[in-house]
């Protein structure tokens, strides 16, 4: 469980706001007028049942989509169209549903590459790997050590990660979200087909990352038990719309939820 | 200023003056077209049934000339030499399903894709080998192939229609007809739609992946034989053939790769625009520009709209 | 037995990031280079260094050229033939307007020059994926082959159409021409490919290369951790079309003597992606390799017949070389689609355990 009180989240700084989003693809509508925010330092969880638009709406959060209708504000600044790699720039880093990791390569290369954005040294010292260049990478390579070290993966720092088995890769892929040091880290379904360790492994994780590095998360996911216990808020989507959003407690005593859940009685 | 009217008017002056030079273009054109279609065709059946991009289908459609006037060279009545030729493609077709793959279910399309050049440069050693380096001429004539040409008066001037280019056209267009019927009809068709649908999925069912690959190598082999003769019929078979085979890709661009219907259109808008752009444009550029302009249109198009003249357009997710 | 890295402890990151973090590793590098630079233009005879020797590191510079776009950053070209022409009539155009300029100099910079071109037929690849990339370097290959034959002015406005090497001097050596010794060419050609190839190494472990790799692996996930597509894709076809142009430029200058258009058609592009295919996708090592089996083989097979006495034609052994080529191509693609690279990795690996299975 979180150790931050509901005051201190309705009190916290806003970092992202989404306002009366609608995403749709040729006539099918993904996401409908949905609005909500996400407070500094907490951990807010995106819930719905399948096709509910969630992925969708991370999509639009790191500007893979881009939304008819809305706005997103994201640190006080309004989000013009946006091309993915400007949301990366801003400290939007994430994870996938479905492993996206570079599979041609090793875990410390997936992960020094999710620091791209903090190298910059040209082209000139690239070419022969020598002085600022080289510098550079061996600074990178300190903090990406720190990053194995914290996901306790140091014995497959140079396996490709093609080879490791599916739980690890969740990891590798989370390590190389931290390793761009986001303000916002967005988690699509971190633990789907985990077992129950990797479970337990990966929640300690999260919350490790919350609050030793004070990052702020969204992320998706069906295991209830799981979202309950880590989530500060919850929004819960179903077929595109927002149905509730609030605490976990008050979410999870909400007669919309459970009738998205459960089924309604016609 | 006079570049500008070299661009924008004289041609069209020049069209509007000679309509019936205009038309005989524009057939020139057509009959390229309609060669250029029936490559791309032989392309599309591979590429739906196999996810293969077929980079051997130009050779394929020298090999099949080569080995019908190859038979027909070595003393066989020209007919049981075509009915030969057939049995070559078919058998090549089993062939490449048994050698080549068989063995690469499942690698990715870059390795299938060098794997048919591979096999193209295997074909044509292949050719070469039993059949000679040397140009050959088609048995236009042996086959039943009418040879003369129409004159038709019109617009006081003269168009000249070969007998062959109308033949050919025919020809298209009942290859076409035939094989929309087959795979649209009969059971096989359906069960190649379901492969080119879900590979696992048609396994699941029932359907014979390795059967249905066969099948259609060896339907993209009957299409290259019948591209193979008309072409060898307007000029020679011989193996260098292959590079204005590599149009069947621009084509393959507009019509969109899994399109029988886009085959046909792109083919003959590629043969249209060509021929056009290098009777009235090319002189502008030093002429000769047939080599490349196909090329740079589909680029140009493809720039506009990724997903082909029918593609509908592409959600990327993650 | 004498391949372990049992006791060589790294204690800082850069000792561990280095290229070849393996004592033996480097040691082997010092001995082919020992080889290359000292025995064979010591022992090798002109028609070893004009026939083998030159050829394959010139196709090997430009396979690594291709592999840095195609196994890098997993845009396939079917234009290298081309690029290579275009470095090969910069150059001849430089030093027909700069003839002072050390030939050296102005090779590296042709480069340039195709760079730029490679950059131009490089912008589809912002929208354009896969197969469909096929299409924009074939309309590069064969737009880029018309201009060297409509354009005169590149050629000189020779009768032949061709271009000719003129004598340059390297510091008083005579370096290019028909009088320059096949070592001395030899000498300035491995220069080149060492320098450039251990640049391309750098280049490649380094941040961007990590970049092109992100886009090869998995272009979605890449954008999202902040890499511009743009930037990745040209700078991948600029750097790959300056190796292909260095490469047809030197293949003009030091080997050929003189060319025409045929010397960089599409032909050449298919040969080149052969090499970097079966050599290996992706890997530096398998370029050489690739470029060594794709034009040592033929040489070899040629030579066959005439060891044994056997009297076939020309004509005949051209045709059968195809076919082995061809088979040969789709039996690696069957046997090891990762190319000779993942073989010559396969052995080190054994060679690290032996005489232990594992």
């Amino acid at each position: 469980m979180s150790l931050k009180t509901v005051a201190d989240i309705a009190t916290g700084e806003e970092l992202l706001h989404v306002d009366d989003i609608s995403l749709s693809f040729g006539g099918v509508k993904a996401i409908q007028d949905i609005s909500f925010d996400i407070t500094k330092g907490e951990i807010r969880a995106i819930i719905g049942p399948n096709g509910a638009g969630k992925t969708s709406m991370l999509n639009v959060i790191n500007g893979f989509y881009h939304p008819q209708v809305g706005t997103i504000t994201f640190l006080g600044e309004e989000r013009r169209k946006m091309r993915p790699y400007m949301a990366a720039c801003q400290g939007i880093s994430r994870t996938f549903q479905n492993v996206a990791l570079f599979a041609g390569m090793s875990t410390l290369d997936n992960i020094m590459a999710g620091r791209s954005l903090k190298m910059h040294k040209n082209f000139f010292w690239q070419m022969f790997r020598y002085g600022p260049a080289l510098n550079e990478e061996i600074e990178h390579r300190r903090a990406v050590e720190e990053i194995i070290d914290f996901l306790e993966i140091e014995p497959i720092r140079k396996t490709p990660v093609g080879q490791l088995p599916y739980g690890l890769q969740k990891r590798v892929e989370l390590g190389r979200a931290l390793a761009a040091e986001p303000s916002l880290l967005l988690l699509d379904e971190p633990m789907a087909g985990m077992n129950l360790e990797e479970k337990e492994d990966m929640s300690r994780f999260i919350i490790d990352v919350n609050q030793q590095f004070g990052t702020t998360i969204a992320l998706i996911e069906h295991d209830m038990g799981v979202v309950m216990d880590l989530a500060d808020r919850i929004v819960v989507l179903d077929y595109g719309k927002k149905i509730a959003d609030g605490l976990p407690a008050q979410v999870q005593a909400d007669q919309n939820v459970i009738d998205a859940y459960l089924g309604v009685a016609h | 200023m006079e570049l500008l009217k070299g661009i924008f008017q004289y041609p069209f002056e020049e069209m509007a003056n000679g309509p019936a030079f205009l038309l005989q273009v524009l057939w020139e054109g057509f009959v390229a077209g309609t060669l250029y279609s029936l490559l791309a065709l032989g392309f599309v059946l591979i590429f739906k049934a196999s996810g293969v991009f077929n980079f051997a289908q130009g050779i394929m459609v020298v090999f099949a000339a080569l080995s019908l006037v190859g038979f027909h060279a070595a003393g066989l009545p020209a007919y049981v030499s075509l009915f030969l030729a057939l049995a070559v493609m078919g058998a090549l077709a089993w062939t490449v399903e048994r050698v080549v793959l068989r063995k690469l279910v499942n690698q990715p399309d870059l390795i299938l894709f060098m794997a048919t050049i591979g096999l193209s440069y295997f074909l044509i050693g292949f050719g070469e080998f039993i059949f000679g380096g040397e140009p050959k001429s088609m048995i236009t004539e042996e086959l039943g192939l009418p040879t003369g040409s129409s004159v038709i008066d019109i617009f006081d001037d003269i168009v000249i229609l070969q007998h062959l280019d109308i033949a050919a056209a025919l020809i298209a267009a009942i290859l076409v007809i035939g094989l929309a019927l087959f795979f649209s009809k009969t059971r096989i068709g359906r069960a190649l739609r379901a492969v080119a649908d879900d590979h696992q999925a048609a396994l699941s069912v029932g359907i014979s992946l390795n059967q249905i690959w066969a099948i259609v190598w060896f339907a993209a082999g009957i299409v290259a034989l019948a591209t193979g003769i008309m072409w060898g019929a307007r000029s020679d078979v011989s193996f260098a053939l292959q590079i204005v085979a590599l149009k069947a890709l621009p084509v393959l661009i507009l019509g969109g790769f899994t399109s029988v219907p886009g085959a046909i259109i792109g083919g003959l808008i590629v043969g249209f625009s060509e021929k056009l752009f290098e009777v009235y444009w090319g002189g502008l550029l030093g002429g000769g520009v047939e080599g490349w302009f196909a090329y740079v249109v589909a680029l140009i198009f493809l720039l506009f709209r990724p997903q082909g003249l029918f593609g509908e357009k592409i959600i990327e997710r993650v | 037995m004498f391949y372990r890295e049992a006791g060589q402890f790294k204690t800082t990151y850069k000792a561990d990031q280095a290229i070849f973090p393996i004592f033996q590793d480097r040691m082997a590098i010092a001995i082919y280079l020992l080889i290359a630079f000292v025995a064979i233009p010591v022992f090798g005879n002109d028609f070893f260094i004009t026939s083998m020797m030159i050829p394959f590191l010139i196709f090997s510079l430009a396979a690594i050229g291709l592999n840095i776009l195609v196994g890098y950053t997993g845009q396939i070209s079917l234009g290298t033939g081309a690029f290579m022409g275009v470095g090969a009539y910069a150059c001849y155009k430089l030093t027909t307007i700069f003839p002072d300029i050390n030939i050296i100099v102005l090779i590296i910079s042709s480069g340039f020059f195709s760079a730029v071109i490679g950059m131009l037929f490089g912008l589809p690849s912002l929208r354009i994926k896969g197969f469909y990339l096929v299409v924009t370097t074939l309309a590069a290959q064969f737009f880029l082959e018309w201009c060297f034959i409509r354009i005169p002015w590149l050629y000189n406005y020779n009768d032949s159409g061709a271009i000719e090497v003129p004598q340059r001097e390297v510091f008083g050596i005579i370096a290019t021409g028909a009088s320059a010794t096949p070592t001395t060419r030899y000498l300035i050609v491995l220069a080149i490919v060492v320098v450039m190839t251990w640049i391309a190494s750098n280049i490649i472990h380094g941040r961007i290369g990590r970049a092109w790799m992100m886009i090869r692996d998995m272009d979605i996930a890449a954008e999202l951790m902040g890499i511009r597509p743009l930037n990745a894709k040209l700078s991948a076809f600029a750097v790959s079309s300056f190796y292909c142009g260095v490469a047809g430029a030197m293949m003009v200058f030091f080997w050929l003597g003189a060319a025409e258009v045929e010397s960089f058609d599409i032909n050449h592009s298919f040969l080149i992606l052969f090499m970097v295919v079966i050599g290996g996708l992706g890997s530096l090592v398998g370029s050489f390799l690739g470029a060594a089996f794709i034009w040592i083989l033929p040489v070899i097979l040629r030579a066959i017949p005439r060891t044994f006495g056997l009297d076939i034609n020309a004509a005949t052994i051209e045709h059968v070389n195809f076919m082995i080529i061809g088979g040969l191509i789709i039996f690696f693609l069957i046997v090891e689609p990762h190319g000779l690279a993942r073989l010559w990795g396969l052995a080190k690996q054994k060679l690290r355990v032996w005489p232990f299975p594992y």
